[in-house]
């Protein structure tokens, strides 16, 4: 469909998100805790977070959970009986306050879970949410969204846009799909018609710092490259890249078992993780961090845009934000560029 | 920082080490970490007040043992974490030698670990006061406050065990939280497997933690888990006298005295 | 509803409390059934997590029990344990965990009348507290009781 250009006054968005909570929604919005925007589910406007560039966690957790069950099981003598996902239990959420580098990640993350096998439970929780987005006017060091087919200002994966027009302006919400149109048709005298309004210089400017095609085709003949020794020698082998990733999905599935009664769920698991392909016979294919930080690039830029066409990053720089030991993939990314093989 | 480079240069060089661990500067406003494993690589190494990774964490990694003799830059917290390593044969002074650094960015030469040791028995562990505040509130609270309290600021943990691996104690090829038989810990990130693992690794750190703070700097979700150890630390103050790193390796949970005083057994 | 009784794990070296509590019975000294007594080989065997896997699985009250001091039957396993339980007993303490619930004591293989005291005491001031709602709540264990013949 065509993007439908509206506008909505700055002190409307209050009287949406009113609205969408009348309406029995759960929002998902940005909070702020110890210095740190995350997404919680919010009860008043006044809660969520404005200021800030990007959350600490992607907004992934709200259709990709980190803890996520999928059964409850009872042992009597040799029958089980088993409670499998309740669906019931998915309700509309929405989604407020995503950036675009996030929204791009949920078509990734899409396309990960129904490669091969389709993910009901996931497909479940992403048709029942609705993603708000919001464009970027302001961006760090860390951003490289534009260098890997991202804008501050990107559609893409988003319901609807909102775009701030100046720091005290009203908002061009650009809306997207037919999930945005029935937002729309909910609170239609806060969304006016509009003459084509110019957003993008409103929006921040983050420039392009590499060719990701270029360094798929470099990746090709690159496994045995001494940079990943190099590059991984400060990593200290933590989840955090992973975890705060917006488009990372691996997972390991856990039985919580008490004896008769158990439940079965996936929780997160990381590749930089030192016990995450170690063997029952105790062999580990990966057994030091470079082959782990190694397996980290060339899935995401390598990997997965052979298998899936999409390349598995979004350009939010989380990581790089969120490492104790300062890996900055940008960093990485372009002294891989710029190595001549 | 002249000092430093040039001692680094010297280290290799001579043929002392191999590699130097020092800090370089990062991206932004951070710091990192520096394998300096030839002289002119030397010349990246800074020292200020942002340089409070601990770098001991890399002295245990395989990826970096493995290079052979090792220099450490080492603050005070790094060099209490160093002897503590030693107690527990992880380093001696065939495989490491330390460069100590003041506040003020002056190299310390010390011969051996034992001078180390000497050094570092100079200054006490101390909490500081922002913390000694946050620790005096919380024991005005009752136990079911410091419960919500705690149920709270673990909620957002998603057990990415990045305290875990900026530990320069926390040096287990296979951790507790890792093992499946028996399931210790709950592997989910939820309330229980959150508050397990947190209280296990402030178990573990009893007695071992230097107090350098590298697990709360290093959480990505700002969570306070400095606390739990740091309660530790004072606990063992009135309860043992205290503890400092030692070569004699007289850990404090490894040990006991006959008459240790408590008033709650029956 | 009936009275609320209470479920206590009892953790015991083999070597006092464990032969302790069975001199209470060869005296044929009544005392409170809600124990279940876990039999180690010492205190010093008893790792602290376990005594968390207890509140997991819906305890509400924990008795630790060895040989008094000097009296280990491996020297010094009980001296090692007292050190750990002043660590874990502040831990918990700090953490939020009621203590109030985690009761410490020595109890000799001479001693089958402690014993009886020591589980009549324990189980009347944990029957006063009432069921550990926090901890299960937050172990969030679907609860099933079972039957105990």
């Amino acid at each position: 469909m065509n993007i439908e250009r509206r506008l909505v006054r700055k002190d409307s968005l209050e009287k949406l998100f009113d609205i969408l909570r009348q309406n029995k929604k759960t929002v998902f919005a940005p909070v702020m805790k110890n210095g740190k925007a995350s997404f919680k589910p919010v009860g008043s406007f006044s809660s969520i977070a404005e200021d800030y560039i990007q959350t600490t966690q992607s907004s992934k957790e709200v259709i990709f959970p980190r803890v996520e069950k999928f059964l409850d099981y009872e042992k009597n003598g040799k029958e089980v009986s088993i409670k499998g996902f309740d669906y019931q239990s998915v309700t509309e959420t929405v989604l407020w306050g995503v950036r675009p580098c996030d929204t791009i990640g949920f078509g990734t993350l899409n396309s990960i879970f129904n490669w091969d096998f389709k993910d009901e439970i996931f497909n479940a929780r992403l048709s029942k949410t609705i993603i708000l987005s919001f464009s970027c006017n302001k961006s760090d060091d860390y951003c490289f969204c534009t260098s890997v087919g991202g804008n501050p200002g990107s559609t893409a994966g988003s319901d609807i846009l909102f775009t701030k027009l100046g720091a005290d302006g009203d908002y061009l919400a650009e809306v997207v799909t037919e999930k945005g149109q029935a937002i729309v048709a909910l609170a239609s005298e806060l969304f006016e018609k509009t003459e084509s309004v110019e957003k993008e210089k409103f929006l921040a400017n983050v420039p392009v710092k590499f060719n990701q095609e270029e360094i798929r085709k470099k990746l090709e003949k690159f496994f045995k490259s001494s940079q990943w020794v190099e590059q991984s020698l400060k990593c200290l082998g933590c989840g955090a890249c992973a975890f705060v990733c917006p488009t990372c999905a691996c997972f390991d599935i856990q039985d919580d078992a008490h004896g008769k009664i158990g439940s079965r769920m996936r929780c997160w698991d990381s590749c930089g993780y030192s016990q995450f392909t170690v063997h029952t016979s105790g062999h580990n294919p990966r057994s030091v961090q470079s082959q782990r930080w190694r397996q980290r690039i060339m899935h995401k830029f390598s990997y997965m845009p052979e298998r899936l066409s999409v390349y598995g990053c979004t350009g939010c720089g989380r990581c790089s934000r969120a490492c104790p030991a300062d890996m900055n993939i940008l960093e990485h990314l372009i002294s891989i560029q710029e190595v001549k093989i | 920082m002249d000092d430093l480079r040039k001692r680094a240069k010297e280290l290799i060089d001579t043929s002392a080490v191999k590699v130097v661990i020092g800090y370089e500067q990062g991206t932004g406003n951070k710091t990192r970490a520096l394998f300096v494993e030839n002289s002119e690589v030397a010349d990246k190494l800074i020292f200020d007040s942002r340089c409070v990774q601990n770098l001991a964490a890399y002295v245990t990694k395989q990826e970096v043992k493995s290079k052979g003799k090792m220099a450490i830059t080492a603050t005070l917290p790094v060099m209490r974490a160093i002897i503590q390593l030693a107690s527990e044969f992880q380093v001696n002074d065939d495989n490491l030698i330390v460069i100590g650094i003041t506040p003020e960015s002056k190299i310390i030469d010390f011969k051996n670990l034992e001078e180390v040791e000497t050094y570092v028995h100079q200054f006490q562990i101390e909490i500081d006061a922002r913390n000694r505040e946050i620790l005096d509130k919380l024991d005005k609270m009752t136990p079911s406050e410091r419960w919500k309290f705690w149920i709270d600021e673990l909620s957002p943990c998603f057990k990415c065990y990045a305290c875990r691996a900026a530990c320069p104690m926390c040096y287990c090829s296979r951790c507790t939280v890792d093992f499946n038989r028996p399931q210790w810990i709950p592997v989910s990130s939820n309330e229980l497997g959150n508050l397990e693992w947190h209280f296990m690794r402030a178990m573990h750190l009893t007695g071992r933690c230097v107090d350098c703070d590298a697990c709360a700097n290093a959480c990505p979700l700002a969570i306070p888990i400095n606390l739990l150890t740091k309660k530790m630390i004072e606990d063992a103050k009135s309860d043992f006298g205290g503890y400092q790193p030692s070569l004699k390796g007289e850990n404090l949970l490894s040990t006991f005295k006959p008459d240790d005083k408590e008033n709650f057994i029956q | 509803m009936a009275e609320f009784e209470p479920k206590i794990v009892a953790f015991v070296c083999n070597w006092c409390t464990y032969a302790g509590a069975d001199l209470t019975g060869t005296s044929r000294i009544k005392y409170a059934s809600n124990v279940r007594i876990v039999r180690f080989p010492c205190t010093g065997r008893i790792d602290y997590m376990l005594l968390l896997k207890a509140f997991d699985e819906g305890a509400d009250g924990i008795i630790v029990s060895g040989c008094h001091p000097n009296d280990c039957h491996y020297t010094s396993g009980n001296f090692h344990a007292r050190r750990r339980w002043m660590a874990f007993r502040s831990l918990c303490d700090f953490i939020g965990i009621d203590t109030r619930r985690i009761k410490f004591s020595w109890v000799s293989a001479a001693e089958g009348a402690k014993w009886a005291d020591i589980v009549n005491t324990t189980v009347a001031s944990v029957r006063e507290l009432g069921p550990y709602d926090e901890y299960k709540k937050v172990a969030k264990k679907p609860v099933k009781e079972e039957s105990h013949g």
